[in-house]
């Protein structure tokens, strides 16, 4: 059903400014389908900005966006089925318990009940939310609740999750277990976008990597292009800049006796 | 220290003015109201010096009880009225606990609420300005009341955060307050019929008020004036008792507020049911209708406008029957339905941005639309006939069962299709999700209030037909303009319904995005 030959998302001219400030400033993205590609930047890069416009969440001022070649702001809805979105800092229906919150998700893509009620077994067990189904949203720690959010993004079976923050404030052992989830999605033939500022992570998961400042793409490509002999984190401090050196204010230092 | 935490204060206060312009207008306008009303109790206490001891007295101390009890009583209902020196705020800070009493104290006083209860506790000292011993007393005894009304409403809060932190606890707490202040009105009727039964009821209230924590201090330079040393004595002890007593209580329930920040335990909903999600039809209008029944049971901010249905007859029947006209009784159907239909008119800032969901799975606009509206026309249509039938019933007015239900059933359908359209397409400043619902959002009042108006101006229109048919069946008493209403609320609701339904379906598969762009502002 999906061409493996046309880039599962392809990003042109993209802009978006609030008022003065230029948030996404001309951006070019081609995401290689099978890939898992990460997306790094400092705070306020435009990562979000961009994520949530590919997914038809938010409207761009111009610039043209494809999921697997369908045109997502002139087919919003036949792009959407396409797509499994985890967006950070959105809501979820948190008065719902979590075993709800995925069905709820399931039944909005329109699948049948009885597809709906064995996936959210599946993911909640895969999760290890399976104890917690029962548990109203609001009353998850916040680990858990990106884990159900996952779930939700994760119900209808999209050939491309998009996945802003997914690590964020998630446990170890739980983060390992989505990597394994997410690893194999993408050997499946799925592919997955992730953003994060955790470089070590990007730079052992992901086969590719986009550096994003200022609402444009510094560096793109495989991991092992972009990073170019040093490690992930350096040549993202290299490009971005704005890294400080020194061991700051004296009186920081424990050794130091000025204790006023 | 001290003085920091009090500068942090009006810090706070002076930034949140500077947010929004309109607020800073509203604030300006509350702040003329407000000391209007000072000025009043000024004047007023001044008048006082003029009548006898024993009414002045009663007066006073009367005033003085509802004050204190007010700063009391109100943090219980009302949580977070003063966040910017609340201990679970300030517990990171290494601040030595009696540094925190005080400078709490000194904040509290302070304060808007404390300046306003200062000025006119000291006004007191006016009215005793024929007899220097009690103005004089007056004036210290001022200072020890305004101290008791903070050290108490300080204390309230610190032992009430050890009692419930608890989600459940709080959004109940909430609720539970809503009920006396809507029969309000039959309350303050029912309690001055009482008073005027009892002609000398205020001075004996007065008097045991006088002897109790809340009104001792407010009655010592009365009965100082009146010559009563020994009972001012007597009070003048009870009074700094209390705010020992207070001071004795606030300590450790500080202590344990700063040491114990909350948490709130989590809440089962059941056996890993799927409740209204395992009824509805298994499509996505089902769904959102599933959800919504969901939300209208788990959601404060729902259950509000649930909660007053109940109060309504209530209310028509107190008002009905003081004012002889057994008829008032019968609005209890229209009223109903339009309140009713008209909760929803909000629903998507309601949602906040976990509407994204729908946004992300692409479900349709009409889907979202009806799947809302089914919801509340489950438990809103049974709810409404059998009001208008009961009141009918109950006030034997038959012959008017037909247009009442006309009316009714107009303002439920048609008021469905107005929220329908209006909700999606405003984002409105409503509470967040999980905040009070009696919380106003800074700067959003007044598109609030100007929605609500347009909202209500438009429904009412859209009601004319049926309304004046049925109103015509009233005045002449003949059957057939009753049904007539009837069948016209009926038609035209449901077609509106239809147009309403569809139109704000369009709208949001066209302004999704730009409706989530402006929640998203709104968090």
């Amino acid at each position: 059903m999906v061409d493996a030959h046309r880039p599962a998302l392809e990003i042109q001219g993209l802009t978006k400014r609030f008022g003065e400030k230029v948030a996404v400033n001309e951006l070019q993205l081609v995401v290689p389908t099978g890939s898992f590609y990460g997306l790094v930047g400092p705070n306020g890069a435009g990562k979000t900005t961009t994520l949530s416009m590919a997914t038809g969440l938010m409207r761009p001022d111009s610039g043209e966006i494809r999921i697997h070649g369908v045109n997502v702001w002139e087919s919003l809805v036949e792009a959407k089925r396409l797509v499994g979105v985890l967006s950070d800092g959105v809501r979820l229906f948190d008065r719902l318990t979590g075993a709800q919150l995925v069905t709820y998700a399931g039944l909005l893509s329109g699948m049948t009940r009885d597809v709906v009620a064995e996936r959210t077994a599946d993911l909640l067990a895969l999760l290890d939310l399976d104890t917690a189904g029962g548990t109203l949203v609001v009353d998850y720690s916040a680990g858990m609740t990106k884990k159900i959010a996952l779930a939700c993004a994760l119900v209808h079976a999209p050939s491309l999750l998009v996945l802003d923050e997914p690590f964020e404030s998630v446990d170890p052992v739980s983060s390992a277990n989505i990597r394994d989830i997410l690893d194999g999605f993408v050997r499946s033939g799925g592919t997955v976008i992730v953003s994060s500022h955790a470089m070590d992570l990007v730079q052992r998961m992901c086969d590719h990597v986009a550096i994003i400042a200022q609402g444009r793409v510094l560096a793109a490509g495989t991991t092992e292009e972009v990073r170019a002999g040093s490690t992930l984190e350096d040549r993202f401090v290299d490009l971005v800049g704005g890294r400080r050196h020194g061991e700051g204010p004296a009186w920081l230092r424990t050794s130091s006796d000025s204790a006023s | 220290m001290v003085a920091h935490l009090v500068r942090l204060r009006f810090l706070i206060l002076w930034n949140g003015l500077r947010r929004s312009t309109w607020q800073f207008v509203a604030s300006i306008l509350g702040a003329l109201y407000g000391l209007g009303l000072l000025l009043l109790v000024v004047v007023g206490l001044v008048g006082l010096s003029f009548v006898p001891i024993d009414l002045a007295r009663t007066l006073i101390v009367i005033g003085g009880s509802a004050t204190v009890l007010g700063w009391v009583l109100l943090p219980l209902v009302a949580t977070g009225i003063d966040q910017t020196v609340e201990p679970s705020r300030l517990g990171i800070f290494p601040i030595p606990l009696n540094t925190l009493l005080v400078a709490l104290t000194v904040s509290g006083v302070l304060g808007i609420a404390g300046i306003v209860t200062s000025i006119a506790a000291l006004a007191t000292a006016l009215a005793w300005w024929q007899y220097p011993l009690a103005a004089l007393a007056a004036i210290v005894c001022a200072a020890i009341g305004v101290l008791t009304c903070v050290v108490g409403s300080r204390a309230v809060i610190a032992l009430s955060t050890r009692i419930g932190t608890g989600r459940r606890f709080r959004e109940a707490k909430t609720l539970i307050i809503l009920v006396p202040l809507i029969l309000l009105g039959p309350l303050i009727v029912g309690l001055t019929e009482a008073i005027e039964r009892l002609d000398d009821f205020l001075p004996d209230l007065a008097l045991i008020l006088g002897f109790t924590p809340v009104g001792a201090i407010w009655a010592v330079p009365a009965d100082i004036a009146a010559g009563n040393l020994g009972r001012a004595g007597i009070e003048f002890l009870i009074a700094i008792a209390t705010l020992a007593v207070l001071f004795a209580l606030w300590r450790p329930a500080l202590r344990h507020a700063l040491e114990n920040p909350t948490a709130s335990a989590p809440t089962k909903a059941g056996k890993d049911s799927l409740g209204a999600f395992a009824r509805f039809p298994a499509t996505p209008t089902g769904a959102v209708a599933a959800r919504t029944l969901i939300y209208w049971m788990r959601d404060p901010r729902y259950a509000q406008s649930l909660i007053t249905v109940p109060l309504i007859p209530v209310l028509l029947f107190f008002y009905s029957s003081t004012t002889d006209s057994p008829a008032l009784l019968n609005a209890t159907g229209p009223i109903v339905a339009l309140l009713l239909a008209l909760s929803i008119y909000a629903d998507i800032s309601y949602d906040n941005t976990a509407f994204a969901l729908h946004l992300q799975t692409g479900v349709r606009g009409t889907a979202d639309r009806l799947g809302r509206v089914i919801a509340l026309a489950i438990f809103a249509v049974p709810l409404t006939v059998a009001l208008t039938v009961g009141t009918v019933w109950f006030s034997n007015t038959w012959s008017a069962l037909a247009g009442l239900l006309g009316i009714s059933f107009g303002l439920l359908l048609s008021g469905f299709a107005v929220s329908s359209v209006i909700s999606g397409r405003f984002a409105l400043a409503v509470p967040l999700p999980g905040e009070s619902p009696f919380k106003s959002r800074p700067g959003g009042n007044m598109t609030l209030m100007l929605t609500s108006f347009a909202t209500w101006g438009i429904l009412t229109l859209l009601v004319l037909p049926e309304t004046i048919l049925a109103v015509i069946g009233f005045i002449t008493g003949d059957a057939i303009w009753g049904w007539a209403s009837l069948l016209v609320g009926l038609a035209l609701g449901a077609g509106l319904l239809v147009v309403g339904v569809r139109w704000g379906g369009a709208i949001l598969d066209r302004r999704g995005p730009d409706l989530l762009a402006q929640l998203q502002a709104q968090k």
